[in-house]
């Protein structure tokens, strides 16, 4: 099989640079000192509600690990247009995939780290000079036509392909949505919920087999570290690559 | 100046599929074996189903000795290198890539072994295509089936037998060539979806039936059945189900007391002595340099790390690389033809979150020479595979079929409705060596301790372009019988790339002048060296390799021992 996954051709096409620091609990990772009242609810789009709910149910803000505060605000609103909250329910933003992203971006995914930088401040600086205002300004349908222009390759300014760049936050989004809630997404299970996925199980019976089959198998809302008994101590450490590949 | 450590009998560099089985047969005769192997010992505990860690971020493969030398690769001699993945498909541990493999576990059939013979006496010689260096195998099925089953009783093999000493069982698959018995444990388990595939593969005429896997069905040797989690693919088993290497032969290679395992090895060279005979390796581990000598060296890494440390292990006797005086050493590569698959979408939900790759339905009435191919253009074929294997993040990665957006909230519906009705079948193809299909060593890229990483120079050529466009055909109308509402065929032909089924570049045959090994899997130029694994395969039918690759270690192991003292007094 071919073993250069879409995200290493992303890498190079976006032109990401190599790892850069991880950012420090109080500072931003362009060197700027974050105060912390900066990091309170009400700097976030108050609309997450699920994030304003996680910030009380802590008690303390959540700060942010890689992610200023304004790229914050603009990537948890193109996820919200990636992956809507509609008639079908929750979507990318009440999972929390900005946030995954956010802390990916310290961790597996720092090597996208400058791509994410230049490339959220590109599509701002797009949508105010195609559109006249900042994306998070625009109304979803001319936040979507911006998202196109993107994906399409058509939108300018970007120091990168902007397709590619689409398609590594398109990527980044599902893993935050669809991907196991250790790493910081995939709140409250919505994820998994959207698709059907009944929960990280250690063992499946014929009998839980046949329940999946005749539609009655209920989720378990588990993940895969709930169970105690896997290491987690290699979970963050690892670098991003290849995609769902075959062995 | 290196470290020089006492002396052994074997040393075995690589403790996976192939080094990992070997090292049983030697210590049980009474060999002294050091076993050194790049990465660590995993448990159960470090194998979490944990789909980003496994899947798509490559864990526990990355941060590896292999990862530190991924191959470049580029179609042909006239194209630029493309952009290098970011992880190895092979992982370093004690049982390597076993740990988190398919576990698909099939024998070769009779004609891959002789292709050029068989070809020639059915269709002629004209049907050999052109520019292919493909030769016999330099024995037969016959004398392999001993150690087919030897191994897939001594690791643990669940299936159906098909043909007992000819006896065809239409429960099992019709075409396999005889076997002396059935397989130690019956079947995994199958889905609905798999009964219904299976059903209108009947109704089509094909014959289907359970692949092997060298999973537990049930309890053996001790060790847990298979839990069905979901999580094989790419992941290690937490019930320890998986017969890889770490669990069966190699702890069973250790209570003899003749195997010794040394963890975090990372073998540079081969020493060869002044009459030309190997003297044993040279590791680091931690920055520290060994030397460990040994009467037998066998290299059981995987292709690329097998062509890579012969090519890198250069002396007076060998100045073009070790056992590469006739130049052979990265000729007739080849990578297996298995992707080129079809995706189905299916009406209702098929139920697929909880099983595991080797857990399907095979057809195997359009691989290898099953068929008549008097009317068509090509040689070869493939093995249809259906199987039940879906985790979340891959699933909201699935085609659309043209029926919605990639994003948004018409694809979010779509998602809802459709993320367990799809089906992606996984065909493997015969693919056969060419002349100009070839690893060497990088010119530019290098490993962090200054070593170059291979280069592989490789595409598909036209018979594997026609052989993926008649399976494809076939599979296609597998899937409509059973109910598809819509169908999409991935693109065939283009680079091989880098695999997981790489093939070739120390090839196994009787001539040293095309050959890098003999039958016994041997050097023909320095014969206390042995290879293992499928860089001395010449040929790949329709098939995984790696029951293969572990039969022919076995063979050259057994083969070791019976003649110990003539192949290692070679060395006086």
């Amino acid at each position: 099989m071919t073993f250069i996954s879409r995200r290493d051709l992303l890498k190079s096409a976006v032109g990401a640079v190599a790892a850069v620091p991880v950012a420090g609990a109080f500072e931003a990772s362009d060197g700027r000192a974050i105060v912390a009242p900066e990091r309170s609810a009400e700097s976030f789009a108050l609309r997450d509600e699920s994030m304003a709910r996680a910030f009380q149910a802590s008690g303390a803000p959540e700060a942010l690990e890689s992610l200023s505060a304004h790229e914050m605000e603009v990537l948890d609103a193109i996820v919200g247009r990636l992956i809507p909250t509609d008639a079908n329910g929750p979507g990318a933003v009440e999972a929390g995939a900005a946030r995954y992203i956010d802390r990916a971006l310290a961790g597996a995914l720092s090597p996208t780290r400058e791509a994410y930088r230049s490339g959220l401040a590109a599509l701002d600086r797009y949508a105010q000079s195609s559109r006249g205002k900042t994306f998070k300004e625009l109304s979803p349908t001319d936040q979507d036509s911006v998202l196109i222009d993107v994906e399409t390759g058509a939108a300018t300014g970007f120091a990168g392909s902007c397709a590619a760049f689409f398609a590594m936050v398109l990527n980044h989004t599902h893993q935050g949505t669809f991907g196991d809630p250790y790493y910081g997404g995939n709140r409250d299970f919505a994820g998994w919920d959207l698709i059907g996925y009944p929960g990280v199980r250690t063992m499946v019976s014929p009998t839980d087999q046949r329940t999946l089959e005749a539609h009655q198998l209920k989720s378990n809302h588990k993940s895969a570290y709930d169970y105690g008994t896997f290491t987690k101590s290699s979970a963050r450490l690892s670098a991003d690559a290849g995609g769902d590949r075959q062995a | 100046m290196a470290n020089r450590l006492k002396d052994t009998d074997v040393v075995i560099v690589g403790l996976g599929a192939a080094g990992g089985v070997a090292a049983l047969p030697l210590a049980q005769a009474g060999i002294e074996v050091v076993g050194l192997e790049a990465g660590t010992w995993l448990t159960r505990k470090d194998f979490a189903p944990d789909e980003l860690r496994n899947n798509v971020r490559g864990w526990p493969q990355s941060v590896q000795k292999a990862n530190q030398e991924i191959p470049t690769s580029r179609p042909n001699a006239s194209s630029p290198s493309a952009p290098r993945g970011t992880v190895h498909p092979m992982q370093n541990s004690v049982g390597g890539t076993t740990l988190h493999y398919w576990g698909q576990s099939w024998r070769l059939n009779p004609w891959d072994f002789k292709v050029v013979s068989e070809t020639t006496r059915r269709y002629g010689a004209s049907r050999i295509p052109k520019g292919s260096t493909v030769e016999d195998w330099p024995f037969d099925y016959d004398e392999l089936e001993a150690y087919y089953d030897k191994v897939e009783y001594g690791v643990g093999v669940s299936g159906q037998a098909g043909n007992v000493d000819g006896r065809i069982d239409p429960r099992g698959n019709p075409f396999e060539a005889p076997r002396r018995r059935g397989y130690p444990m019956p079947p995994l388990r199958w889905t609905e979806f798999i009964e219904k595939m299976a059903g209108s593969a009947k109704s089509l005429g094909f014959h289907p039936f359970p692949g092997p896997a060298a999973v537990n069905s049930r309890s053996y040797q001790n060790r847990s059945p298979c839990m069905y989690h979901g999580f094989c693919n790419r992941g290690g088993c937490h019930v320890d189900a998986k017969n890889s290497t770490m669990v069966t032969t190699i702890p069973r290679a250790q209570a003899t007391g003749r195997l010794k395992v040394v963890t975090r090895a990372h073998v540079t060279t081969i020493e060869v002595d002044a009459n030309g005979q190997v003297a044993g390796v040279n590791y680091l581990t931690d920055g520290v340099e060994y030397f460990q000598p040994a009467k037998v060296v066998l290299v059981a890494g995987y292709t690329y790390e097998n062509v890579r440390l012969l090519l890198l292990s250069k002396s007076k006797a060998f100045p073009n690389g070790l056992s590469n005086n006739h130049g052979q050493v990265g000729r007739h590569y080849f990578s297996h033809n298995m992707l080129a698959g079809v995706s189905a979408l299916f009406p209702s939900n098929t139920s697929s979150w909880y099983g595991l790759p080797a857990q399907g339905v095979a057809v195997d009435d359009w691989a290898d020479d099953n068929f008549d191919h008097s009317g068509l253009d090509f040689i070869g074929g493939g093995n249809l595979w259906v199987y039940s294997d879906r985790r979340p993040i891959g699933a909201a990665g699935m085609s659309t079929f043209g029926r919605a957006p990639a994003w948004g909230s018409a694809w979010k519906a779509f998602i809802k409705e459709n993320a367990d009705r799809s089906n992606t079948a996984y065909i493997q193809k015969t693919t056969l060596p060419y002349e100009d299909n070839y690893i060497d060593l990088d010119p530019v890229v290098k490993d962090p301790l200054g070593f170059p990483v291979c280069r592989v120079t490789a595409e598909f050529k036209e018979n594997e372009r026609r052989v993926s466009l008649f399976t494809q055909g076939k599979m296609e109308q597998w899937y409509r019988e059973a109910g598809a509402v819509a169908i999409q065929r991935a693109p065939v032909g283009g680079a091989m790339g880098i695999s997981t089924h790489a093939y070739g570049g120390t090839r196994m045959g009787d001539n040293p002048a095309t050959n890098v090994v003999d039958r016994w899997g041997l050097s023909h130029e320095a014969p206390n060296l042995g290879v293992l694994g499928a860089s001395t395969m010449g040929t790949s039918g329709a098939h995984n390799p790696t029951l293969t690759v572990q039969a022919l270690a076995w063979r050259t192991a057994e083969h070791l021992a019976k003649n110990w003292n003539r192949i290692s007094n070679r060395r006086s």
